[in-house]
Protein backbone atom coordinates (compact mmCIF):
# COMPACT_ATOMS: atom_id res chain seq x y z
CA UNK A 1 0.00 0.00 0.00
CA UNK A 2 1.34 3.30 -1.02
CA UNK A 3 0.86 5.33 2.92
CA UNK A 4 2.03 8.56 1.37
CA UNK A 5 -1.21 8.37 -1.84
CA UNK A 6 -3.58 7.72 0.86
CA UNK A 7 -2.58 10.68 3.29
CA UNK A 8 -2.54 13.15 -0.14
CA UNK A 9 -6.48 12.02 -0.16
CA UNK A 10 -7.94 12.93 3.01
CA UNK A 11 -8.12 17.18 2.25
CA UNK A 12 -10.26 15.93 -0.89
CA UNK A 13 -12.28 13.22 1.21
CA UNK A 14 -12.95 15.54 3.74
CA UNK A 15 -14.16 18.45 1.10
CA UNK A 16 -16.63 16.11 -0.12
CA UNK A 17 -18.58 15.24 2.89
CA UNK A 18 -18.37 18.83 4.07
CA UNK A 19 -20.41 19.30 0.38
CA UNK A 20 -22.50 16.59 1.00
CA UNK A 21 -23.66 18.86 4.03
CA UNK A 22 -21.57 17.59 6.57
CA UNK A 23 -20.33 19.89 8.95
CA UNK A 24 -16.05 20.03 9.16
CA UNK A 25 -15.32 19.05 12.58
CA UNK A 26 -17.92 15.79 11.99
CA UNK A 27 -16.33 15.23 8.58
CA UNK A 28 -12.86 15.09 9.79
CA UNK A 29 -13.63 12.64 12.43
CA UNK A 30 -14.90 10.58 9.86
CA UNK A 31 -12.42 10.53 7.47
CA UNK A 32 -9.73 9.93 10.45
CA UNK A 33 -11.49 7.00 11.25
CA UNK A 34 -12.08 5.55 7.58
CA UNK A 35 -7.90 6.34 7.23
CA UNK A 36 -7.53 3.92 10.35
CA UNK A 37 -9.07 1.46 9.01
CA UNK A 38 -7.36 2.03 5.67
CA UNK A 39 -4.05 1.73 7.10
CA UNK A 40 -5.64 -1.50 9.11
CA UNK A 41 -7.39 -3.20 5.70
CA UNK A 42 -5.40 -2.02 3.04
CA UNK A 43 -1.99 -3.95 3.18
CA UNK A 44 -4.26 -7.44 2.54
CA UNK A 45 -7.10 -6.23 0.42
CA UNK A 46 -5.90 -2.48 -1.44
CA UNK A 47 -8.99 -1.27 -3.09
CA UNK A 48 -9.47 -0.49 -6.66
CA UNK A 49 -9.96 3.23 -6.36
CA UNK A 50 -9.24 4.34 -3.30
CA UNK A 51 -10.82 7.67 -2.85
CA UNK A 52 -13.73 5.94 -3.94
CA UNK A 53 -13.51 3.58 -0.89
CA UNK A 54 -12.50 6.27 1.74
CA UNK A 55 -15.25 8.65 0.57
CA UNK A 56 -17.73 5.47 1.32
CA UNK A 57 -16.53 4.52 4.32
CA UNK A 58 -16.24 8.24 5.95
CA UNK A 59 -19.39 8.70 4.43
CA UNK A 60 -20.59 5.53 6.66
CA UNK A 61 -18.81 6.55 9.51
CA UNK A 62 -20.65 10.02 9.41
CA UNK A 63 -23.88 8.63 8.99
CA UNK A 64 -23.38 5.83 12.18
CA UNK A 65 -22.19 8.94 14.04
CA UNK A 66 -24.68 11.71 12.85
CA UNK A 67 -27.61 9.01 13.58
CA UNK A 68 -26.83 7.58 17.26
CA UNK A 69 -26.26 11.50 17.90
CA UNK A 70 -29.54 12.11 16.47
CA UNK A 71 -30.93 9.03 18.60
CA UNK A 72 -29.70 10.26 21.65
CA UNK A 73 -30.98 13.45 21.53
CA UNK A 74 -34.46 11.87 20.01
CA UNK A 75 -34.56 13.88 16.66
CA UNK A 76 -35.14 12.38 13.69
CA UNK A 77 -31.84 12.42 10.96
CA UNK A 78 -31.83 15.02 8.45
CA UNK A 79 -29.01 14.05 6.26
CA UNK A 80 -29.79 9.95 5.01
CA UNK A 81 -29.02 9.51 1.83
CA UNK A 82 -25.77 10.26 -0.38
CA UNK A 83 -26.63 14.07 -1.89
CA UNK A 84 -24.95 14.92 -5.01
CA UNK A 85 -21.13 16.84 -4.78
CA UNK A 86 -21.46 20.24 -5.29
CA UNK A 87 -20.45 21.80 -8.00
CA UNK A 88 -16.79 23.50 -6.22
CA UNK A 89 -13.66 21.81 -7.52
CA UNK A 90 -11.95 20.06 -4.84
CA UNK A 91 -8.61 22.41 -4.96
CA UNK A 92 -10.63 25.37 -3.53
CA UNK A 93 -11.74 22.48 -0.69
CA UNK A 94 -8.30 21.80 0.33
CA UNK A 95 -7.15 25.27 0.15
CA UNK A 96 -9.98 26.44 2.66
CA UNK A 97 -9.32 23.50 4.89
CA UNK A 98 -5.32 24.93 5.14
CA UNK A 99 -6.71 28.36 6.13
CA UNK A 100 -9.24 26.99 8.35
CA UNK A 101 -6.85 24.51 9.98
CA UNK A 102 -4.51 27.49 10.84
CA UNK A 103 -7.30 29.50 11.58
CA UNK A 104 -5.49 32.66 13.34
CA UNK A 105 -7.98 32.21 16.48
CA UNK A 106 -5.85 28.64 17.13
CA UNK A 107 -2.68 28.58 19.14
CA UNK A 108 0.12 27.56 17.18
CA UNK A 109 0.35 24.06 18.99
CA UNK A 110 -3.35 23.17 17.86
CA UNK A 111 -2.96 24.40 14.70
CA UNK A 112 0.13 22.57 13.70
CA UNK A 113 -1.84 19.11 14.99
CA UNK A 114 -4.75 20.16 13.18
CA UNK A 115 -2.89 20.84 9.96
CA UNK A 116 -1.18 17.66 10.09
CA UNK A 117 -4.31 15.75 10.98
CA UNK A 118 -7.15 16.97 8.37
CA UNK A 119 -4.56 18.78 5.59
CA UNK A 120 -1.39 15.97 5.85
CA UNK A 121 -3.80 12.83 6.98
CA UNK A 122 -1.66 11.66 9.62
CA UNK A 123 -3.59 9.78 12.13
CA UNK A 124 -3.81 11.38 15.92
CA UNK A 125 -1.09 8.62 17.24
CA UNK A 126 1.16 9.63 14.51
CA UNK A 127 1.20 13.37 15.88
CA UNK A 128 1.43 12.65 19.66
CA UNK A 129 4.52 10.37 18.64
CA UNK A 130 5.99 13.04 16.76
CA UNK A 131 5.13 15.98 19.78
CA UNK A 132 5.87 13.72 22.53
CA UNK A 133 2.47 13.82 24.29
CA UNK A 134 -0.03 11.31 25.27
CA UNK A 135 -2.35 10.30 22.28
CA UNK A 136 -5.30 11.22 24.65
CA UNK A 137 -4.05 14.55 25.19
CA UNK A 138 -3.27 15.38 21.50
CA UNK A 139 -6.85 14.29 20.76
CA UNK A 140 -8.26 16.65 22.92
CA UNK A 141 -6.15 19.15 21.67
CA UNK A 142 -7.56 18.52 17.82
CA UNK A 143 -10.89 17.88 19.23
CA UNK A 144 -10.60 21.30 21.15
CA UNK A 145 -9.47 23.41 18.03
CA UNK A 146 -12.00 21.43 15.86
CA UNK A 147 -14.70 23.38 18.47
CA UNK A 148 -13.19 26.48 18.57
CA UNK A 149 -13.38 26.86 14.84
CA UNK A 150 -17.25 25.45 14.81
CA UNK A 151 -19.30 27.07 12.57
CA UNK A 152 -16.41 29.62 11.19
CA UNK A 153 -17.27 30.08 7.18
CA UNK A 154 -15.30 27.97 4.95
CA UNK A 155 -15.36 30.38 2.31
CA UNK A 156 -14.01 33.71 3.18
CA UNK A 157 -10.41 34.16 2.77
CA UNK A 158 -7.67 33.23 5.30
CA UNK A 159 -5.08 34.70 6.46
CA UNK A 160 -1.58 33.80 4.57
CA UNK A 161 1.23 34.98 7.19
CA UNK A 162 -0.54 32.68 9.90
CA UNK A 163 -0.80 29.72 7.90
CA UNK A 164 2.78 29.76 5.99
CA UNK A 165 4.29 30.51 10.00
CA UNK A 166 1.86 27.01 10.86
CA UNK A 167 4.30 25.54 8.25
CA UNK A 168 7.43 27.02 8.94
CA UNK A 169 6.88 25.59 12.86
CA UNK A 170 6.06 21.96 11.38
CA UNK A 171 9.35 21.98 8.60
CA UNK A 172 11.29 23.35 12.39
CA UNK A 173 9.79 20.46 14.52
CA UNK A 174 12.44 18.30 12.03
CA UNK A 175 11.84 14.54 12.54
CA UNK A 176 9.55 13.25 15.20
CA UNK A 177 8.50 9.47 15.89
CA UNK A 178 7.91 7.60 12.96
CA UNK A 179 7.20 10.82 10.70
CA UNK A 180 9.04 13.37 8.82
CA UNK A 181 7.86 16.42 9.82
CA UNK A 182 10.29 18.60 7.93
CA UNK A 183 9.42 16.54 4.88
CA UNK A 184 6.08 16.34 5.57
CA UNK A 185 6.11 20.25 5.89
CA UNK A 186 8.11 20.35 2.42
CA UNK A 187 5.09 18.49 0.89
CA UNK A 188 2.11 20.51 2.67
CA UNK A 189 4.02 23.80 0.98
CA UNK A 190 4.64 21.97 -2.43
CA UNK A 191 0.94 21.37 -2.58
CA UNK A 192 -0.22 24.86 -1.31
CA UNK A 193 2.34 26.62 -4.05
CA UNK A 194 -0.28 24.28 -6.60
CA UNK A 195 -3.10 26.11 -4.93
CA UNK A 196 -2.39 29.20 -4.64
CA UNK A 197 -0.48 32.23 -6.50
CA UNK A 198 1.58 34.10 -4.05
CA UNK A 199 5.29 34.52 -4.04
CA UNK A 200 5.20 34.31 -0.45
CA UNK A 201 4.31 30.25 -0.40
CA UNK A 202 7.07 30.03 -3.20
CA UNK A 203 9.83 31.56 -1.03
CA UNK A 204 8.81 29.38 1.81
CA UNK A 205 9.02 25.94 -0.57
CA UNK A 206 11.95 27.25 -1.38
CA UNK A 207 13.46 28.24 2.31
CA UNK A 208 12.53 24.88 3.36
CA UNK A 209 14.18 23.23 -0.37
CA UNK A 210 17.21 25.02 0.62
CA UNK A 211 17.69 24.35 4.52
CA UNK A 212 16.49 20.71 3.61
CA UNK A 213 19.46 20.39 1.13
CA UNK A 214 21.80 20.68 3.92
CA UNK A 215 20.80 18.57 6.44
CA UNK A 216 22.46 15.45 5.90
CA UNK A 217 26.07 18.22 6.68
CA UNK A 218 23.88 19.92 9.56
CA UNK A 219 24.23 16.89 12.22
CA UNK A 220 27.76 14.90 12.80
CA UNK A 221 28.50 12.10 14.72
CA UNK A 222 25.48 11.65 17.48
CA UNK A 223 23.60 14.40 16.67
CA UNK A 224 25.90 16.96 17.39
CA UNK A 225 25.47 20.47 15.73
CA UNK A 226 27.74 21.25 13.14
CA UNK A 227 27.84 25.10 12.17
CA UNK A 228 27.67 26.17 8.75
CA UNK A 229 31.19 27.17 8.56
CA UNK A 230 32.21 23.43 9.26
CA UNK A 231 29.41 21.86 7.12
CA UNK A 232 31.04 19.12 4.58
CA UNK A 233 29.48 21.08 2.05
CA UNK A 234 29.91 17.88 -0.72
CA UNK A 235 26.73 16.32 1.52
CA UNK A 236 24.68 19.07 0.48
CA UNK A 237 21.93 17.86 -2.16
CA UNK A 238 22.18 20.06 -5.19
CA UNK A 239 19.45 18.61 -6.96
CA UNK A 240 17.52 20.57 -3.99
CA UNK A 241 19.24 23.00 -4.39
CA UNK A 242 18.49 23.72 -7.87
CA UNK A 243 14.73 23.32 -7.30
CA UNK A 244 14.91 25.94 -4.69
CA UNK A 245 17.10 28.31 -6.37
CA UNK A 246 14.62 28.21 -9.27
CA UNK A 247 11.14 28.22 -7.36
CA UNK A 248 13.32 31.60 -5.52
CA UNK A 249 13.87 33.28 -8.78
CA UNK A 250 10.93 32.87 -10.19
CA UNK A 251 8.93 34.20 -6.64
CA UNK A 252 11.22 36.95 -7.29
CA UNK A 253 10.37 37.87 -10.57
CA UNK A 254 7.05 38.45 -9.46
CA UNK A 255 8.55 41.68 -7.39
CA UNK A 256 6.57 40.76 -4.41
CA UNK A 257 8.96 40.45 -1.84
CA UNK A 258 8.33 39.51 1.47
CA UNK A 259 10.04 37.76 4.90
CA UNK A 260 10.03 34.06 3.32
CA UNK A 261 11.60 35.04 -0.29
CA UNK A 262 14.29 37.41 1.69
CA UNK A 263 15.40 34.34 4.04
CA UNK A 264 15.56 31.93 0.99
CA UNK A 265 17.60 34.46 -0.86
CA UNK A 266 20.10 34.26 1.93
CA UNK A 267 20.04 30.40 2.06
CA UNK A 268 20.63 30.59 -1.36
CA UNK A 269 23.68 32.60 -1.72
CA UNK A 270 24.90 30.03 1.23
CA UNK A 271 24.13 27.55 -0.81
CA UNK A 272 25.86 28.76 -3.63
CA UNK A 273 29.56 29.02 -1.85
CA UNK A 274 31.76 26.83 -1.91
CA UNK A 275 33.26 27.70 1.77
CA UNK A 276 32.41 30.28 4.39
CA UNK A 277 35.57 32.60 2.90
CA UNK A 278 33.97 32.46 -0.75
CA UNK A 279 30.55 33.21 0.46
CA UNK A 280 28.90 36.36 -0.45
CA UNK A 281 28.61 38.35 2.55
CA UNK A 282 28.25 41.86 1.49
CA UNK A 283 24.91 40.37 -0.32
CA UNK A 284 23.97 38.79 2.47
CA UNK A 285 24.44 41.80 4.37
CA UNK A 286 21.97 43.59 2.13
CA UNK A 287 19.29 40.85 1.87
CA UNK A 288 19.21 40.87 6.10
CA UNK A 289 18.80 44.93 5.65
CA UNK A 290 15.56 44.09 2.97
CA UNK A 291 14.34 41.73 5.79
CA UNK A 292 14.95 43.90 8.38
CA UNK A 293 12.67 46.46 6.40
CA UNK A 294 10.51 43.64 6.07
CA UNK A 295 9.95 42.47 10.01
CA UNK A 296 11.75 44.94 12.22
CA UNK A 297 12.22 41.40 13.94
CA UNK A 298 15.22 41.50 16.78
CA UNK A 299 16.43 38.53 15.64
CA UNK A 300 17.17 39.57 12.14
CA UNK A 301 19.00 42.26 13.52
CA UNK A 302 21.54 39.37 15.23
CA UNK A 303 21.90 37.49 12.18
CA UNK A 304 22.57 40.66 10.80
CA UNK A 305 25.17 41.27 12.75
CA UNK A 306 26.86 37.79 12.43
CA UNK A 307 26.43 38.62 8.45
CA UNK A 308 28.17 42.10 9.07
CA UNK A 309 31.23 40.65 10.99
CA UNK A 310 32.24 38.12 8.33
CA UNK A 311 31.50 40.95 5.23
CA UNK A 312 33.24 44.00 7.14
CA UNK A 313 35.11 42.33 10.11
CA UNK A 314 34.37 41.02 13.45
CA UNK A 315 34.90 44.68 15.18
CA UNK A 316 31.79 45.86 12.63
CA UNK A 317 29.59 43.22 13.47
CA UNK A 318 30.45 43.82 17.59
CA UNK A 319 29.33 47.15 16.91
CA UNK A 320 25.97 46.04 15.04
CA UNK A 321 25.39 43.87 18.14
CA UNK A 322 25.31 46.91 20.49
CA UNK A 323 22.17 47.68 18.49
CA UNK A 324 20.73 44.73 19.57
CA UNK A 325 18.53 43.71 22.44
CA UNK A 326 20.96 41.39 24.76
CA UNK A 327 17.64 39.71 25.38
CA UNK A 328 17.00 38.11 22.07
CA UNK A 329 17.70 34.19 22.36
CA UNK A 330 20.94 33.17 21.22
CA UNK A 331 22.20 36.95 21.30
CA UNK A 332 25.07 35.49 24.00
CA UNK A 333 26.02 32.89 21.28
CA UNK A 334 26.59 35.33 18.74
CA UNK A 335 28.40 37.32 21.23
CA UNK A 336 30.77 34.87 21.83
CA UNK A 337 31.61 33.83 18.31
CA UNK A 338 32.42 37.32 17.22
CA UNK A 339 34.30 38.16 20.27
CA UNK A 340 36.63 35.16 19.42
CA UNK A 341 36.98 36.59 15.99
CA UNK A 342 38.10 39.94 17.44
CA UNK A 343 40.63 37.85 19.64
CA UNK A 344 38.51 38.70 22.49
CA UNK A 345 39.15 35.08 24.02
CA UNK A 346 38.64 34.65 27.78
CA UNK A 347 35.30 37.31 27.18
CA UNK A 348 34.20 34.76 23.77
CA UNK A 349 35.15 31.79 26.87
CA UNK A 350 32.47 33.50 29.07
CA UNK A 351 30.33 34.19 26.63
CA UNK A 352 30.28 30.67 25.06
CA UNK A 353 29.69 29.63 28.57
CA UNK A 354 26.59 31.78 29.43
CA UNK A 355 25.39 30.79 25.92
CA UNK A 356 24.99 27.16 27.09
CA UNK A 357 23.18 27.92 30.05
CA UNK A 358 20.80 29.70 28.02
CA UNK A 359 19.99 27.27 25.03
CA UNK A 360 16.84 25.78 24.40
CA UNK A 361 17.41 22.64 22.97
CA UNK A 362 19.71 19.97 23.56
CA UNK A 363 22.05 20.17 20.52
CA UNK A 364 22.48 23.69 20.50
CA UNK A 365 23.71 23.33 24.66
CA UNK A 366 25.62 20.60 23.56
CA UNK A 367 27.22 22.34 21.15
CA UNK A 368 28.01 25.74 22.62
CA UNK A 369 28.87 23.94 25.89
CA UNK A 370 31.83 21.90 23.49
CA UNK A 371 32.23 25.68 22.02
CA UNK A 372 32.99 27.06 25.72
CA UNK A 373 35.48 23.99 26.66
CA UNK A 374 37.23 24.95 23.01
CA UNK A 375 37.73 27.89 23.16
CA UNK A 376 38.93 27.77 27.19
CA UNK A 377 41.38 25.55 26.22
CA UNK A 378 43.02 27.86 23.25
CA UNK A 379 43.08 30.23 26.34
CA UNK A 380 45.23 27.79 28.10
CA UNK A 381 47.32 26.57 25.70
CA UNK B 1 6.44 24.29 25.59
CA UNK B 2 6.90 21.60 27.86
CA UNK B 3 7.50 22.10 31.68
CA UNK B 4 8.25 20.51 34.39
CA UNK B 5 6.47 20.44 37.85
CA UNK B 6 8.34 19.49 40.63
CA UNK B 7 6.32 18.83 43.69
CA UNK B 8 9.02 18.62 47.02
CA UNK B 9 8.43 16.63 50.33
CA UNK B 10 10.88 19.16 51.67
CA UNK B 11 13.68 21.85 50.52
CA UNK B 12 12.78 25.06 48.54
CA UNK B 13 11.77 28.48 50.21
CA UNK B 14 10.23 28.12 53.83
CA UNK B 15 6.64 27.67 53.55
CA UNK B 16 4.25 30.22 53.77
CA UNK B 17 1.95 28.79 56.29
CA UNK B 18 2.85 26.32 59.20
CA UNK B 19 1.24 22.78 57.69
CA UNK B 20 0.89 19.90 59.06
CA UNK B 21 2.96 16.41 57.81
CA UNK B 22 0.12 14.90 55.74
CA UNK B 23 -0.24 11.95 57.89
CA UNK B 24 -1.65 13.86 60.64
CA UNK B 25 -4.54 15.05 58.32
CA UNK B 26 -7.92 13.58 58.45
CA UNK B 27 -7.97 10.70 56.14
CA UNK B 28 -11.11 12.73 54.24
CA UNK B 29 -8.42 15.63 53.80
CA UNK B 30 -5.96 13.29 52.41
CA UNK B 31 -8.47 11.90 50.08
CA UNK B 32 -9.60 15.20 49.01
CA UNK B 33 -5.60 16.03 48.02
CA UNK B 34 -5.51 13.40 46.16
CA UNK B 35 -8.53 13.57 44.09
CA UNK B 36 -7.39 17.50 43.26
CA UNK B 37 -4.69 16.27 41.57
CA UNK B 38 -6.40 13.55 39.82
CA UNK B 39 -8.63 16.04 39.00
CA UNK B 40 -6.20 18.58 37.86
CA UNK B 41 -4.66 15.63 35.29
CA UNK B 42 -7.66 14.94 33.94
CA UNK B 43 -8.64 18.42 33.18
CA UNK B 44 -5.16 18.95 31.94
CA UNK B 45 -5.68 16.20 29.67
CA UNK B 46 -8.97 17.52 28.40
CA UNK B 47 -7.15 20.97 27.28
CA UNK B 48 -4.70 19.04 25.88
CA UNK B 49 -1.72 20.09 28.15
CA UNK B 50 -1.36 16.76 30.34
CA UNK B 51 1.88 14.96 29.49
CA UNK B 52 2.60 13.06 32.16
CA UNK B 53 2.59 12.69 35.92
CA UNK B 54 4.20 10.65 38.39
CA UNK B 55 4.38 10.30 42.07
CA UNK B 56 7.34 8.87 44.12
CA UNK B 57 8.57 7.12 47.21
CA UNK B 58 10.48 9.06 49.85
CA UNK B 59 12.82 6.02 50.28
CA UNK B 60 15.77 5.92 47.86
CA UNK B 61 19.49 6.23 48.47
CA UNK B 62 21.93 8.25 46.28
CA UNK B 63 24.25 5.85 44.13
CA UNK B 64 27.72 5.72 42.56
CA UNK B 65 29.84 3.26 39.81
CA UNK B 66 32.85 1.92 42.35
CA UNK B 67 35.01 1.32 39.56
CA UNK B 68 35.41 -1.58 37.34
CA UNK B 69 34.85 -4.40 38.51
CA UNK B 70 33.41 -2.85 42.01
CA UNK B 71 29.47 -3.12 43.17
CA UNK B 72 27.94 0.30 43.01
CA UNK B 73 28.50 2.52 46.09
CA UNK B 74 25.64 4.33 47.70
CA UNK B 75 25.05 6.68 49.90
CA UNK B 76 21.78 6.64 51.63
CA UNK B 77 18.81 7.00 52.73
CA UNK B 78 18.60 10.80 52.44
CA UNK B 79 19.92 12.93 55.15
CA UNK B 80 16.70 14.93 57.03
CA UNK B 81 18.26 18.36 55.28
CA UNK B 82 18.42 17.30 51.88
CA UNK B 83 15.48 18.71 49.37
CA UNK B 84 13.41 15.71 48.14
CA UNK B 85 11.28 15.20 45.42
CA UNK B 86 8.25 14.15 45.70
CA UNK B 87 6.87 14.06 42.55
CA UNK B 88 6.41 15.47 39.16
CA UNK B 89 4.07 16.59 36.55
CA UNK B 90 5.00 17.15 32.75
CA UNK B 91 2.64 20.13 30.95
CA UNK B 92 2.83 20.80 27.17
CA UNK B 93 1.38 24.80 27.25
CA UNK B 94 1.65 27.67 25.00
CA UNK B 95 3.84 29.84 27.12
CA UNK B 96 5.57 30.58 30.40
CA UNK B 97 2.96 32.09 31.97
CA UNK B 98 0.15 29.52 30.96
CA UNK B 99 2.79 27.21 32.73
CA UNK B 100 2.97 29.09 36.04
CA UNK B 101 -0.65 29.66 36.29
CA UNK B 102 -1.50 25.78 36.30
CA UNK B 103 1.42 25.46 38.64
CA UNK B 104 -0.20 28.15 40.65
CA UNK B 105 -3.23 26.09 40.46
CA UNK B 106 -2.05 22.48 41.50
CA UNK B 107 -0.12 24.56 44.44
CA UNK B 108 -3.64 25.44 45.88
CA UNK B 109 -4.55 21.84 46.63
CA UNK B 110 -6.51 21.69 49.65
CA UNK B 111 -4.88 20.42 53.04
CA UNK B 112 -5.61 19.76 56.31
CA UNK B 113 -9.17 21.14 56.58
CA UNK B 114 -9.83 21.82 52.97
CA UNK B 115 -7.24 25.09 53.67
CA UNK B 116 -5.28 25.47 50.74
CA UNK B 117 -1.40 24.24 51.37
CA UNK B 118 -0.38 26.58 48.82
CA UNK B 119 2.79 25.04 48.75
CA UNK B 120 6.08 25.97 47.00
CA UNK B 121 6.52 23.66 43.52
CA UNK B 122 9.47 24.12 41.46
CA UNK B 123 9.34 25.24 37.75
CA UNK B 124 11.40 23.61 34.54
CA UNK B 125 11.70 24.28 31.29
CA UNK B 126 12.71 21.36 28.84
CA UNK B 127 15.39 21.75 26.67
CA UNK B 128 13.59 20.50 23.58
CA UNK B 129 14.99 17.78 20.61
CA UNK B 130 15.20 19.74 17.63
CA UNK B 131 17.22 22.64 17.35
CA UNK B 132 15.84 25.46 14.60
CA UNK B 133 18.08 25.97 12.03
CA UNK B 134 20.18 29.69 12.53
CA UNK B 135 22.13 29.83 9.61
Amino acid sequence: MNESLLRELVPAVIGVLVRRGADFASAEDAVQEALIRALDTWPDDPPRDAKGWLVAVAWRKFLDATRSEASRRGRELAVEAEPPAGPAPATDDTLRLYFLCAHPTLPPASAVALTLRAVGGLTTRQIAAAYLVPEATMAQRISRAKRRIAGLPLDQPGDLATLLRVLYLVYNEGYGGDVDLAAEAIRLTRQLVALTDEPEVAGLLALMLLHHARRASRTGPGGRLVPLREQDRSLWDTVLIAEGVTILQTALARDRLGEYQAQAAIAALHADAPSTAETDWVQIVEWYDELLRLTGSPVVRLNRAVALGEADGARAGLAALADVDPGVPRYAAVAAYLHERAGHVERAAQLYAEAAGAATSVPEQHHLTREAARVRQRLQA
Amino acid sequence: MKYLLLKHYRGGPAPVADMEPIDRWTPADVDAHMQYMRDFAARLEETGEFVDAQALAPEGTFVRSGGEGRPPVTDGPFAETKDLIAGWMVIDVESWDRALELAAELSAAPGAGGVPTDEWLEIRPFLTEAATVTE
